[in-house]
């Protein structure tokens, strides 16, 4: 392959074909943004997502009343109910002093004494069978009747019980939507994409039909006279991948890492670093333009 | 690693097999064993019924400098393009140095083509490059190195009598001089054939004695030149094989007696300037 030759050829076609080059340009600058933007959202969502979902336990609060022995026989008789993983006592004293830490200890202070509740907290082997375990806990004095279950004495002293599944399934089925909405935007988008770019290499296999007639006169083969038009092809992709890439970072630079340092909350543990972001995002903009320039040599550059 | 090393091996000895596949060819176009070209019942009717020739049969030697006449609409560009491998015949087969244009793969035309240079009475040359960048593109086509097109090329305008041309734009000649750099493409590979299709039909007969002394210069180089040309007169004058095509059948195949073989290419165009009643001083384009 005579890649300098071909170099040459694609740039000089590049230049006369230089409206649709750039139409078929800035759509891939824009699909590789929005890609560059909707990665790292995924994966944060859906880490985060998956955090929670490793979370999957319920809160057993007890009573205030309730006296050291009673306490210790409710922990025996969780931990002897079926799909019980792990059971942790969380005492009054423990739980203000991680809210303290996680909050600020002002608010405490004010109130003088504390005001959460001894507490055990319960993990399910088969976090998908929280559910069930939830009601083996019955609470006597709940009003509920729950079948032929029969409560233990020692659940007598339970004040609530918090099953953190609901908001689970609030955060699973919020991530659910983005990730559908980002990869039906993205699809799109690729199919766009892969349109302008097969429409540039078709107006300039139009522009240069003569040429092609001439190179074929002369004894040209095929691929001779294909690769200047696929090498332009993927010329458009790696430019929008390059300038997408580019704004990228300009954001990232100017607007994320500020905000970042100000704002804890923003910091996404579990993203791509951007320089395998920036790899990825410019293998999908060559992919695409390859395509594209491939469908067009398919349809219209039959030699 | 090994499997590789043994594709690589492989790929490089199918080179070496097409290389020496061609040079054969080549060869074989030149020995004169074997006609050049070969036309066997050639018949070719082109979709509509229109026929383009019919039970044509014609041998070719090497190094023949041979016109095909006859009126517009007769079949000459149809026999050109049959052996371009541009058109199928609907009957007969076409040969080339005694190879069968029917077994040539679709993938392996182009390499046939190499061995064909060709002249157009529109020249075909790329408007948006210069004299030698169209020339050169012939030799880029077939894979020359960088250094072989930078020799090549001035020394084959030289050749056509352009060299203060080289960096022109096909816009800025005359219709001589674009022929004339036709002409270089077709020739700068040396091909064993060349097929001109009314390379003058554009052209003044001042003109068109240069362009035929060029292509008669090229033919004493040993390539086999074919020249259609509903031009009657400049044909009569130039004492060639004349083959006359008439509603796509031969109705005449002479060798003409009147011209000596060994004519030079100055006495050629001398001779021929005095048969048109032009003086030696003309200018060449
Ligand atoms: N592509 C084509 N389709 C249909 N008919 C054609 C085509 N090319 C040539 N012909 C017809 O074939 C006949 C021979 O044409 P051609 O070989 O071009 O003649 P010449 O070159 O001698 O003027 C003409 O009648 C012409 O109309
Ligand atoms: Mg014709």
């Amino acid at each position: 392959m005579r890649l300098g030759f071909f170099l040459k050829e694609a740039f000089r076609a590049l230049r006369r074909n230089a409206a649709p080059s750039f139409a078929a340009t800035m759509t891939i600058l824009v699909t590789a943004l929005l890609l560059g933007v909707f990665i790292p959202i995924v994966q944060a969502t859906t880490g985060g997502a998956s955090q929670v979902r490793d979370r999957v336990l319920l809160d057993v609060y007890v009573k205030d009343a309730a006296t050291e022995p009673q306490i210790q026989r409710l922990g025996t008789a969780l931990k002897n109910l079926d799909n019980v993983g792990e059971v942790e006592f969380i005492s009054k004293a423990t739980a203000l002093k991680a809210e303290m830490k996680e909050r600020g200890s002002e608010a405490y202070e004010v109130l003088g004494n504390n005001p959460l509740p001894d507490a055990f907290r319960v993990t399910p082997d088969d976090p998908d069978r929280i559910d069930a375990l939830a009601d083996a806990i019955v609470v006597p004095d709940s009003g509920e009747k729950r079948g032929s279950i029969t409560s233990s004495p020692a659940f007598a002293i339970i004040d609530e019980i918090q099953n953190k599944e609901e908001e689970t399934q609030k955060i699973l089925s919020a991530t659910g939507g983005i990730f559908v909405g980002a990869i039906v935007l993205a699809v799109l988008l690729t199919i766009a994409s892969v349109a302008l770019v097969a429409n540039t290499i078709r107006l300039s296999v139009f522009a240069r039909r003569r040429e092609i007639e001439v190179m074929k006169l002369v004894g040209a083969t095929n691929w001779f006279i294909r690769w200047p038009f696929v090498i332009e092809g993927v010329v458009v992709g790696v430019m929008g991948g390059i300038l997408a890439i580019l704004l990228l970072a300009l954001a990232k630079v100017t607007v994320i890492d500020s905000l970042q340092q100000t704002f804890d909350f923003l910091s996404t543990p579990e993203t791509l670093g951007f320089l395998p972001l920036s790899l990825v995002l410019l293998f999908a903009c060559v992919a695409v333009s390859a395509i594209g320039s491939g469908l067009t040599l398919g349809r219209f550059l039959r030699v | 690693m090994a499997a590789g090393n043994s594709e690589v091996a492989a790929l490089a000895q199918q080179g070496q097999q097409r290389r020496a596949e061609q040079m054969s060819e080549r060869s074989r176009m030149r020995s004169g064993e074997v006609p050049v070209v070969e036309l066997r019942d050639v018949s070719k009717v082109y979709g509509g019924g229109t026929v383009g020739l019919e039970r044509v049969s014609l041998e070719i030697g090497r190094g023949e400098f041979i016109f095909l006449v006859g009126p517009t609409g007769c079949g000459k560009s149809t026999c050109l393009r049959l052996l371009m491998k541009e058109i199928e015949p609907s009957e007969g087969e076409l040969f080339i140095a005694g190879r069968s244009l029917k077994v040539i793969k679709r993938n392996r035309v182009a390499h046939l083509r190499r061995n064909i240079g060709n002249v157009f009475q529109d020249y075909k040359l790329l408007p948006n490059r210069t004299v030698a960048a169209n020339v050169a593109y012939a030799l880029e086509v077939v894979g020359q190195p960088r250094s072989e097109i930078r020799r090549k090329v001035p020394e084959i305008i030289r050749l056509v009598g352009l060299s203060t041309k080289l960096h022109n734009y096909p816009d800025e000649l005359s219709g001589g001089e674009q022929q004339r750099v036709s002409i270089a493409r077709a020739f700068v590979n040396h091909p064993p054939l060349l097929l001109a299709d009314e390379p003058t039909g554009n052209l003044d007969p001042e003109t068109s004695i240069g362009i035929m002394q060029l292509l008669y210069r090229i033919n004493r180089t040993g390539t086999t030149v074919v020249v259609a040309t509903h031009d009657r007169d400049m044909v009569d004058k130039m004492r060639r094989r004349v083959v006359e095509l008439y509603e796509g059948r031969v109705i005449r195949d002479e060798r003409s007696g009147l011209y000596s073989p060994d004519e030079s290419t100055s006495e050629f165009a001398i001779r021929l300037r005095g048969e048109f009643g032009i003086g030696a001083e003309g200018h060449p384009n």
